[in-house]
């Protein structure tokens, strides 16, 4: 069984590469459509590369050669992490991304738990009370924050629990004049974390409430629950013991898929928090005009994306037996 | 025809949704009749309180913001068909091409449709949008680029079980050319879920366009919804409403249109609603 696991980890493992190489050369070609030559994209277009950056740069780059030789270069730098320099920040890029990393990873898993276990719980319940008032409640909560854009939450909870109430802070991910420590510290940062873990959940949580809920519903129609029922397992063994956990699969498979979208929706949640992640690198690149640095970004996040869908798939594997892991 | 209005209109979630779709589209429509002077024009006094002189208040510029959401109901509108519209044919040539001839194509095709699936979506917006540089036309693109996918499987899965139906094996056999096969006979019987996936997929667009907005990658010439709220985020303590009144137009909106694709899903597919 260990070593199946591990097989089946490096099997797809393996797969990822062509998906990595594919990005990459989205990210070749997102350079090539820009405007000016891929020198003036890499160092940024604000302008604050020395001329003997760019002249280096274009050595580097080979900008006299063929285009395939350029893709080639291009490939084989990012393969190796060499994501360029940023001249706004003066680091570089690579760099950059990891000091930005651990907040947005902090945000992400933190949403995705509590959005996923809540959705299923929620979903769970609408459907096992199906068109009475727990279903109907939390359908209409579910139709309202399925359609709310998520930065728009973020301002609005921002405008009630922390300039009306004063409750929580708006923006930042600790106090850093407090100079907190240990434990005082974690506290300071979860109260920090309240308003954009909320922002970004309401709106998964929405997503996957419906999601299990139409799961259950399909459950209950299938074969194994009659015979459960006829063995006289109450409504509730049925529920928790039997459908919830076959009811679980594609809000798992959503999850994995949805982990690139999650790491979308923390550019909007960073930025109207300040939250100092990736979310806000971006948005700040976007301002300096940062090309190479969104490039970086972007390449980052799908390769997360990637390793998240592989987590997914081994949990996945091990909810549900029946899916051999070939 | 007449069961499926029928069945639309005893849905009355669906029925609400399609008055407020019809009310947004009635202002997209009479914007310019309403507000002649257009949605950039000062009007008043900055900071003005709705309800007061005008009825939602007028922002940091003292222009009226009853005229910029009017203004913003027609390009978020615009910017959603259109871009649905694209995204739509794309995902048509793309998962009808695989679903019809199978094999190797549409191995090929699929993987390609996975990685666009699995690519941070809205960040890849961002990029296509801030490398385009922020026209009307570079954010359509961004966002059809974006909405593509779930659409080509979809249809991929409608071609590729409708393939093998009967009917269309006597096609074959009668010697018609896939292009009449296709549009004649495949396409006609998957269109109710492409119509209903189509109109959900609108709601999307209009959330990703108001997020692209709210980040200042739109077309300065325009007036939009996110726009208004990523320009009102510094002034949110003095004057929340201008950043609540474009929230509540998109919310509405999208519920609306989210409410009318699954009562069109209900309508047209009744077996389904009785599981």
């Amino acid at each position: 069984m260990a070593v199946s696991r591990l097989q089946y980890i490096r099997r797809r493992l393996l797969l990822a590469v062509p998906v990595v190489f594919f990005i990459i050369v989205l990210n070749f070609l997102l350079i090539q459509i820009a405007p000016g030559d891929a020198a003036d994209v890499l160092a940024g277009e604000a302008g604050s590369a020395t001329p003997e950056y760019m002249d280096q740069l274009r050595r580097k780059f080979g900008l006299d050669q063929p285009i395939y030789v350029q893709l080639w270069t291009y490939v084989s730098n990012v393969a190796t992490f060499d994501l360029g320099f940023s001249f706004r920040h003066n680091k570089p890029v690579s760099e950059l991304i990891l000091s930005r990393l651990g907040p947005t990873l902090l945000l992400m898993v933190s949403v995705l738990l509590i959005s996923v276990s809540m959705g299923i719980l929620l979903g769970a319940i609408a459907a096992r009370y199906l068109n009475r008032w727990q279903d109907n409640t939390i359908s209409t909560v579910v139709v309202l924050t399925y359609a709310t854009p998520v930065f728009w939450a973020g301002l609005m909870l921002i405008v009630l629990f922390s300039v009306k109430l004063g409750w929580f802070p708006t923006s930042g991910m600790e106090k850093i004049a407090a100079f907190h420590t240990g434990l005082a510290r974690i506290i300071d940062i979860a109260h920090h974390m309240v308003l954009p873990v909320i922002t970004l959940t309401l709106f998964y949580i929405a997503l996957y409430t419906r999601l299990m809920r139409a799961s259950v519903i399909e459950q209950y129609t299938m074969d194994y629950v009659t015979t459960a029922r006829s063995k006289g397992l109450g409504e509730k063994r049925v529920m928790w013991g039997h459908i919830l956990r076959n009811a679980c699969l594609p809000v798992l498979t959503m999850a994995g898929i949805q982990a690139g979208a999650l790491l979308g929706g923390a550019v909007v949640v960073e930025t109207v928090f300040s939250w100092p992640g990736l979310g806000l690198l971006a948005y700040e690149s976007l301002f300096a005009r940062d090309l190479n640095l969104l490039l970086g970004i972007f390449f980052i996040s799908a390769c997360l994306v990637v390793l998240v869908n592989l987590a997914v798939d081994l949990l996945y594997a091990s909810l549900d037996p029946r899916i051999e892991l070939k | 025809m007449r069961d499926i209005f029928r069945r639309f209109a005893r849905n009355i979630p669906a029925v609400f949704g399609l008055v407020i779709l019809v009310l947004v589209m009635g202002a997209a429509v009479f914007a310019p009749a309403i507000y002649p002077q257009g949605p950039f024009e000062m009007v008043g006094r900055p900071f003005l309180e709705p309800l007061t002189d005008y009825l939602l208040g007028t922002d940091q510029l003292g222009r009226d913001l009853g005229a910029g959401l009017l203004y913003g109901a027609r390009v978020t509108l615009q910017i959603g068909l259109i871009s649905t519209l694209i995204a739509i044919f794309l995902g048509l040539t793309i998962g009808g091409t695989a679903g019809y001839f199978g094999g190797w194509i549409d191995s090929l095709l699929m993987r390609i449709t996975e990685i666009f699936q699995t690519i941070p979506f809205f960040l890849f917006a961002i990029l296509l949008v801030a490398i385009l540089k922020p026209t009307l036309g570079s954010v359509i693109f961004a966002i059809a680029v974006v909405s593509w996918p779930p659409m080509a499987r979809l249809v991929r899965s409608e071609f590729l079980s409708i393939r093998n139906r009967e009917f269309v094996q006597a096609c074959v056999a009668m010697g018609m050319g896939h292009w009449q096969i296709i549009l004649k006979h495949v396409l006609p019987n998957t269109l109710s879920p492409i119509i209903v996936t189509g109109s959900l997929m609108v709601a999307t667009a209009i959330l990703i366009e108001s997020g692209l907005s709210f980040l200042g990658l739109t077309d300065p010439n325009v007036m939009s919804w996110g726009f208004i709220i990523g320009s009102g985020r510094s002034v949110l303590r003095t004057a929340w409403w201008v950043c609540a009144m474009p929230g509540i137009a998109i919310l509405l909106t999208v519920m609306a249109i989210n409410l009318v694709g699954e009562g069109l899903n209900d309508a047209l597919n009744p077996r389904l609603k009785n599981v």
